[in-house]
């Protein structure tokens, strides 16, 4: 069994009104040396694979065909050995 | 009376499909019925309307859940065989998603749930969905969402405009920061056609405003 650890986020060519919110925050909280934040969402699910390549094939397809939307988001993916 | 046989699409959580059905039957005496997104066919309607809502609570991203519905499947093989689908607020964000329609919404600029009437211009009136209206005039129609910031690559943004693919553009006021303003695109066999603000609230002259409804009569009256 693996587990993947999928983060998605708006395309850097896009602008994150959301991230930008909470920087004015950090900012107002007084960190200065906060910049660039950027909003996602962490995904995680298990795949039973017999094998890690077998297991990033999957999380790789999930992320194309539904996880992520190309046109506007970008994804990363951390697999992992464990869960039952 | 328009032979039109309209099919309005009801996912969990639409909530527009009754508006909707209530400004084609009623106002416009078109033969129209409910399609459950569970049924999974089209059946012998000849125009497809994916109305506004928040179909499947809007997780994981505006349209993305819907569209893998079992309806959906036959819906894209309707819209392949140039079978007339427009998708309305909620149903643009699943035309998107599906890929009939190029690019993607974005969350409003602002962060905020917009709920208004906003004007549109009127940007290609030589489509089956806008011939009703005049070029570049202005009309008048409410928006209700959160995410309506319309975007895509700039190539597809050129492709957009020389192709005419853009039917209505923000007039004035961008409610949401939508790329070039835009309010409503088709595709490019000119048969799929997705708006943010709603045409369907905006067809009942007892409610004051009957801007929208040029453009569900044109819909119906395109089907011979």
């Amino acid at each position: 069994m693996y587990i993947a650890k999928i983060l998605t986020t708006l395309r850097k060519t896009i602008l994150d009104p959301q991230g930008k919110a909470v920087e004015n925050s950090l900012k107002s909280l007084g960190y200065d040396n906060i910049t660039d934040t950027r909003i996602g969402k962490y995904i995680e699910l298990k795949i039973d694979a017999k094998s890690r390549a077998e297991a990033e094939k999957t999380a790789e397809e999930a992320c194309k065909k539904l996880l992520a939307n190309p046109v506007m988001e970008d994804y990363s993916f951390e697999i992992i050995e464990g869960g039952e | 009376m328009p032979k039109a046989k309209v099919g309005i699409v009801v996912f969990p959580g639409s909530n527009c499909d009754h508006d909707a059905y209530y400004a084609f039957k009623d106002i416009i005496g078109a033969d129209t019925k409910f399609l459950w997104h569970k049924d999974g066919a089209v059946g012998d309607r000849n125009i497809v309307v994916l109305p506004g809502g928040f179909s499947y609570g809007d997780y994981l991203r505006c349209g993305a859940i819907s569209r893998f519905s079992s309806i959906m499947k036959d819906v894209v093989r309707f819209a392949e065989k140039g079978g007339i689908v427009i998708g309305i607020c909620n149903g643009f964000q699943i035309l998107c998603e599906s890929g009939l329609l190029p690019g993607a919404l974005l969350k409003n600029e602002n962060l905020k749930f917009v709920c208004k009437t906003v004007s549109l211009k009127v940007e290609n009136n030589k489509s089956i969905f806008t011939y009703k209206y005049a070029i570049k005039e202005c009309i008048d129609l409410p928006v209700a969402h959160g995410e309506g910031n319309y975007f895509c690559s700039e190539d597809t943004l050129t492709e957009l405009i020389g192709n005419n693919q853009i039917l209505f553009t923000y007039e004035g006021e961008n409610p949401n920061g939508s790329l070039r303003n835009i309010a409503g695109i088709q595709n490019l066999k000119r048969n799929v056609m997705g708006m943010m603000p709603h045409p369907e609230r905006a067809s009942d002259g007892k409610l004051g405003n009957t801007d929208g409804l040029r453009l569900l009569q044109g819909i119906a009256e395109s089907v011979i």
